[in-house]
C-alpha cells in the first residue's frame, strides 16, 4: 500500500493534502461547448451571448427564476427550438466538437445521441414493454432477442425493472407518475445516447418518486452526460456536480455545485440561492 | 459588505429567525465579557459576591448556547439555507461554542475565588493581570462587533493582539516564579494568580477563534490554521 493509500479509521490521508486538486476538476473533458449563443423569438431576446462548457459523464443544473432561459438554452442542445415558429438562433453548440446547427447535421441523428425527458411524464398508450422498445423498433430493429434484452437493460437502467417485470404487457398510462417518468427514462437510455437533457423531471412527483428519480440520476451519470433544469435549488444542490445560474437570458455563473452553493461568485447568485431581493 | 444581510430576504419569516439568532449570539457575548470583566476584578479583590454572580451567570451561558444551537439546526431542517446565510448558521454554532468557554475560563476564575473566602488577604497590586484583562476584552469585543457588523475590516488587528497577550502571559510567568522563589508563603497565592493569568490568555485565543469563523462567515474562506500572511490577504481579497 502507497503512502496516499493509507487509510486510517476509514478515512483516506491522501486525500486530505491541499495541495490536490478536487477530482472534478481533472476530470473535467468537454462534452458540450456552448459559444455566444444568442436566440430570439420573433425577435424578442431570450439568450444573451451565452458561453459555457459542460463536462462529459458529470450531471449540469441549469437554475434561475421563471423566464431566466434554462429551457430554452437545454431544448438548444438537441434543437427542439427548431420546431418553435419566429425562432432565430446565433452562436454554436458544439457536441464532441462539432456544431449541432450545421446544415448536415441530420436532427433525428442529433435526437438520438441527445435525448429528453420532460416535466410531465409522456408515455405512449402503448405497453410498458413496447414504450421502451419504441425506439429500436423506429430504427428498424424487430429481434424479439435483441428487443427483450434491451427493455430488461434499459428498466434496469432506469431503476424500474423490478416494479415493471411481471407485467411488461400492461398499458403504461396504468403506472403511477413516478413510474411514468422512469419508463421516459428507460426509453431515452434504450437507443444509448450519448447526453440526456433532463426538463424539471421531478416537479410533477411526490418526495420519494422524487428521491428515486435524483437517485436515479446519479447512478446514469457514469454512462451519460447528464443536463438537468430545475426550479428546485436543493435538487440541483443534491443531484449536480456543477452548476449554471441563469437570470434574463444570460448566464451569471457556472462552476461546481458545492462551491456554488456555499460561497457564490457574484451577488446575484447569492441573492437567488438565499431567498433575497435581487 | 452589507450590514443588513440577514434583512435582506424575501420571507420576512427568515429575516426574524436570522435576526433573533444574532441577538442571542450579541447578547450571550455581552453576558461572557460581564463575566470575564467581573471574575478577574473579584479575584483581584477577593470579592465574594461578585465571584457567586459570575458562577450564576454561567448557568445562563450553558442555556443559551443549547438554545442556539438548537434554532440553527432548526432553521437548517426547515430553509435548507445557501451561502451567507449557511456560513453564518454554521459560524454561530462554532462562535457559540468558544463564547461558552470563555465563559468556563471565568467561572472558574470565580469559583478559584471563593475558595478564597476567610484567607488572609494580600495587598498584592499585579497591573500586569488588569493589563491583560484590558487586552482581552478588547479582542473578545472587536469579535463580537465584528460578527453584529458582518465587516471583518477590524478583525486582523485584534488576532494581532493575541501576540500580545501571549507576551505579556509569558512576563507575568517570569515574575510569579522570580515571587514563589523569594518567598516560599507567596507560593499559593502566585498559583492562583498563574492560573487566573492562564485563563485569560486562554480567554484570548477563545476570541482569536470567534474571528476566525466570523471571516468564514463573511469571506466564505476557512482560515483557521493558516498563517498570519494568508490570513490577512484573505481579509483583504477574499469575496
Amino acid at each position: 500500500m502507497t503512502t496516499a493509500q493509507t487509510r486510517t479509521h476509514g478515512i483516506n490521508i491522501g486525500a486530505l493534502n491541499r495541495d490536490e486538486k478536487p477530482q472534478q476538476i481533472e476530470n473535467f473533458e468537454t462534452c458540450i461547448k456552448i459559444e455566444d449563443l444568442d436566440l430570439f423569438y420573433s425577435g424578442k431576446q431570450a439568450l444573451h451571448k451565452v458561453n459555457m462548457e459542460m463536462p462529459r459523464k458529470k450531471v449540469t443544473a441549469y437554475i434561475g427564476p421563471s423566464g431566466c432561459g434554462k429551457s430554452t438554452l437545454l431544448r438548444c442542445i438537441n434543437r427542439m427550438n427548431d420546431l418553435v415558429d419566429g425562432v432565430s438562433i446565433r452562436g454554436r453548440i458544439l457536441l464532441d466538437n462539432e456544431d449541432i446547427f450545421d446544415k448536415s447535421v441530420n436532427v433525428a441523428a442529433l435526437r438520438r445521441r441527445v435525448g429528453m425527458v420532460f416535466q410531465k411524464p409522456n408515455p405512449f398508450p402503448k405497453t410498458i414493454y413496447e414504450n421502451v422498445a419504441y425506439g429500436l423498433r423506429i430504427q428498424g430493429v424487430n429481434d424479439r432477442h435483441i428487443l427483450d434484452e434491451v427493455v430488461e437493460k434499459s428498466l434496469r437502467g432506469a431503476a424500474l425493472w423490478d416494479e415493471v417485470k411481471n407485467r411488461l404487457n400492461e398499458n403504461a398510462l396504468g403506472m403511477s407518475g413516478g413510474q411514468q417518468q422512469r419508463l421516459v427514462i428507460a426509453r431515452a437510455i434504450a437507443i444509448e445516447p450519448e447526453v440526456i437533457l433532463l426538463d424539471e423531471p421531478a416537479s410533477a412527483l411526490d418526495p420519494i418518486s422524487t428521491l428515486k428519480i435524483e437517485e436515479l440520476i446519479n447512478e446514469l451519470k457514469d454512462q451519460y452526460t447528464i443536463v438537468i433544469v430545475t426550479h428546485n435549488m436543493q435538487q440541483a444542490a443534491r443531484v449536480s456536480d456543477y452548476t449554471a445560474f441563469m437570470y434574463m437570458g444570460e448566464l451569471i455563473e457556472f462552476g461546481e455545485t458545492s462551491e456554488l452553493f456555499t460561497n457564490p461568485a457574484k451577488k446575484q447568485t447569492e441573492d437567488y440561492i438565499t431567498g433575497r431581493y435581487g | 459588505m452589507d450590514n443588513n444581510k440577514i434583512k435582506q430576504h424575501i420571507s420576512r419569516q427568515f429575516n426574524e429567525e436570522m435576526e433573533e439568532i444574532r441577538n442571542k449570539v450579541l447578547a450571550m457575548g455581552g453576558l461572557v465579557e460581564q463575566q470575564v470583566d467581573l471574575a478577574t476584578k473579584a479575584f483581584m479583590s477577593y470579592d465574594m459576591e461578585s465571584a457567586e454572580t459570575v458562577v450564576q451567570q454561567d448557568q445562563l451561558v450553558n442555556e443559551l448556547e443549547k438554545d442556539i444551537d438548537h434554532e440553527c439546526t432548526e432553521i437548517m431542517a426547515r430553509r435548507q439555507p445557501a451561502a451567507f446565510d449557511l456560513r453564518m448558521l454554521i459560524a454561530t454554532i462554532k462562535i457559540i461554542t468558544d463564547l461558552e468557554r470563555i465563559g468556563d475560563e471565568a467561572a472558574r476564575i470565580a469559583r478559584m475565588t471563593m475558595r478564597l473566602e476567610g484567607s488572609d488577604y494580600y495587598q498584592d497590586k499585579y497591573y500586569e493581570i488588569e493589563h491583560l484583562l484590558e487586552l482581552v476584552k478588547d479582542m473578545l469585543n472587536g469579535a463580537l462587533d465584528a460578527y453584529a457588523r458582518t465587516d471583518v475590516d477590524e478583525v486582523v488587528e485584534i488576532t494581532g493582539q493575541d501576540a500580545k497577550v501571549d507576551r505579556e502571559y509569558t512576563s507575568i510567568t517570569r515574575q510569579l516564579i522570580t515571587q514563589m522563589m523569594e518567598n516560599p508563603r507567596n507560593i499559593t497565592r502566585a498559583l492562583d494568580m498563574l492560573w487566573t493569568a492562564r485563563a485569560l490568555e486562554r480567554i484570548g485565543d477563545h476570541s482569536c477563534n470567534v474571528c476566525e469563523h466570523v471571516i468564514y462567515m463573511v469571506k466564505g474562506k476557512d482560515v483557521r490554521h493558516v498563517s498570519r500572511e494568508e490570513l490577512e490577504q484573505t481579509v483583504k481579497t477574499g469575496r
